[in-house]
C-alpha cells in the first residue's frame, strides 16, 4: 500500500478528479482514445511503465475536475478489465471502484468481419459481450460473428 | 419495431411450428389472395433465381402485388445510395420487404431501418432463415415429426451457412447427427460446442457409405467454389461425394435426400428416380413456408 502511493507522488498528485490505476501500459494510449481524452480540456497526467506488482507494468492517468459515469467507465474495461478508479476530493481518496464489463458495446470497436455491413455503410457498432474460455469476445449484433480481444480495433474518436 | 425474420434465432420453437402449420394449410389451398391489398418489395441486391422466384410466387398466390429489383445493378445503389436510405425509400412504398444482400448484418440493419417487416432472404454468408424452415417443414412432411430422427449432412459443413441453421434449429427436436465431410471442410468446432452443451449425439465421418443405413435424412450440399480463396482446395474437394441409386440400396424406407439446390455433381440423375428423392418437392415446399411467413409477419396467421 505504501509503495503503491509513493507511485502515485511520482505522477503528482491532483486535488479533485479522478485517477485510473492498474492500466496495462500498452492499453494506456487505446484508453485514451477510448475516454477521449484527447478532445479534453481539464488538465492530465499519464503515467507509462511504471513497476506493478499485479501487472509488471502499468500506467496511471490523473484527470483533475473530471469524474465518469460507470457506463462511460466500463468501457475501457475490454482492454483494461484490472483498471480500478479512484475518486479524489481534496487531496483523498473517497472512493474506489472497480470495473465490469458491459453487456454491450455500442461504438468504440470495429468488427473483424471484412464482410460486415458495418465497415462498409455508415452504422454505428453494437457488439454483445460473451465469455469464452475465461475470456472475453464481442459478439457482433449485425453480422453475428465474433471478435476476440487480441483482435480488437478501437474506433478512432479522431472524427 | 415491425416484427421481422432476419435470423432462425428470432423465432421460437412455438412460431417455428406454428409457420409449419400454416404452411400445410397453404400447400393444401395454395391459392388465397387475403393479401389483395398488399404491396410485397422483394429488393435483391445480388442475384438468385430461385429464393427471388419463390418469393414472388409466394406473394402472387396470396395475392399481393410485387415490386422490386433482381440485382443492384440498374438501382440508385449504383449511384452511391446507401442502403439506409433505400429501405426508408421502400419502406415507405411497401407493406413487407423480402431482402438479399452480399453483406452480412445489411438484413438485421434493414429491419431496423424499416417502418415495415423485413424477411432476410440470405445476407452473405450469414443467415438464410426461409430456407431453414422449409428444410423444416420438409423433414417434417416426409417423417410425420421432427423429433428424435437421425440426420446425416454431407458435403461442406464448414461454410455451408443452410448446415449450419438447420443445425440450430433442429436442435429443439432432440436429433441425432452424422456429420459426413473431408477434412478441409468439417465442420466447425464451435457448432461441436454448441451441441455437446445441448447434448445433442453426434458422429463425424469421412465415408459416405459409412452410416447411410441408420440415417433418415440424408442432407446433401454443394461444395461452393465461390467460398474458397484457394482454387487449389476447391479443385481437391469439388467432387469428393456422389451419391447415386445404387448407394441407396437397403437403406431404411423412410430416408429421404434433401438439397438446397442448385446441385452439381454430388447428386447423380438416377437418384431422382428413387423414392427417396426429394429435393424438387423440397423446393416447392419453400413456396408454402414463404406464403405462411409473410402472412404471420403481416398479421394474418
Amino acid at each position: 500500500m505504501e509503495t503503491r502511493e509513493k507511485e502515485v507522488l511520482k505522477v503528482s498528485a491532483i486535488n479533485n478528479g479522478t485517477v485510473l490505476d492498474h492500466i496495462p501500459s500498452e492499453q494506456l494510449f487505446r484508453v485514451i482514445d477510448i475516454l477521449r481524452l484527447n478532445h479534453s480540456q481539464n488538465s492530465i497526467t499519464f503515467g507509462m511503465n511504471l513497476d506493478s506488482k499485479t501487472l509488471g507494468s502499468k500506467a496511471i492517468i490523473k484527470i483533475s475536475d473530471r469524474f465518469f459515469e460507470d457506463d462511460e467507465i466500463n468501457r475501457i474495461a475490454l482492454i483494461a478489465p484490472n483498471a480500478s478508479m479512484n475518486i479524489i476530493r481534496n487531496f483523498e481518496v473517497i472512493e474506489k471502484r472497480v470495473l465490469s464489463i458491459p453487456e454491450t458495446i455500442t461504438g468504440i470497436a470495429r468488427c473483424m468481419n471484412p464482410v460486415c455491413v458495418t465497415n462498409h455503410q455508415e452504422i454505428e457498432t453494437k457488439f454483445k459481450t460473451v465469455e469464452k474460455d475465461g475470456n472475453i469476445e464481442l459478439r457482433c449484433h449485425y453480422c453475428e460473428k465474433t471478435t476476440e480481444l487480441k483482435d480488437l480495433k478501437i474506433i478512432s474518436s479522431n472524427r | 419495431m415491425a416484427k421481422s425474420l432476419i435470423s432462425i434465432h428470432d423465432f421460437s420453437k412455438e412460431e417455428i411450428l406454428h409457420i409449419l402449420e400454416v404452411a400445410r394449410e397453404f400447400e393444401q389451398n395454395k391459392s388465397q389472395t387475403f393479401l389483395s391489398d398488399k404491396v410485397i418489395a422483394c429488393i435483391f441486391f445480388e442475384p438468385s433465381t430461385r429464393t427471388r422466384l419463390s418469393f414472388e410466387t409466394a406473394s402472387n398466390r396470396l395475392g399481393a402485388r410485387v415490386i422490386g429489383f433482381p440485382d443492384a445493378g440498374n438501382t440508385s445503389v449504383r449511384k452511391g445510395e446507401s442502403l439506409k436510405d433505400t429501405i426508408k425509400m421502400v419502406s415507405n412504398y411497401a407493406d413487407l420487404i423480402v431482402m438479399r444482400h452480399p453483406l452480412e448484418g445489411s438484413a438485421r440493419y434493414a429491419s431496423e431501418v424499416a417502418s415495415v417487416p423485413v424477411i432476410n432472404a440470405g445476407d452473405g454468408a450469414n443467415q438464410h432463415p426461409t430456407q431453414t424452415l422449409l428444410d423444416l417443414y420438409s423433414i417434417r412432411e416426409t417423417q410425420g415429426t421432427l423429433d428424435n430422427l437421425t440426420i446425416n449432412m454431407v458435403g461442406d459443413l464448414k461454410y455451408g451457412r443452410t448446415v449450419h441453421s438447420l443445425l440450430q434449429a433442429m436442435s429443439h427436436f432432440s436429433p441425432s447427427y452424422i456429420f459426413t465431410a473431408p477434412e478441409e471442410l468439417k465442420l466447425p468446432e464451435e457448432y461441436k460446442t454448441f451441441l455437446q452443451q445441448n447434448h445433442i449425439p453426434y458422429t463425424e465421418t469421412l465415408d459416405l457409405n459409412e452410416y447411410l443405413q441408420s440415417t433418415d435424412i440424408l442432407y446433401m450440399t454443394r461444395v461452393q467454389q465461390e467460398r474458397f480463396t484457394n482454387p487449389m482446395e476447391y479443385e481437391k474437394v469439388k467432387n469428393i461425394y456422389r451419391l447415386d441409386a445404387a448407394m441407396l440400396k437397403g437403406v431404411r424406407d423412410n430416408l429421404k435426400v434433401l438439397h438446397p439446390l442448385p446441385r452439381l455433381t454430388e447428386i447423380a440423375n438416377d437418384v431422382d428416380e428413387t423414392p427417396h428423392a426429394y429435393y424438387f418437392k423440397q423446393a416447392e415446399n419453400g413456396v408454402y413456408v414463404r406464403m405462411a411467413i409473410i402472412a404471420y409477419l403481416l398479421g394474418k396467421r
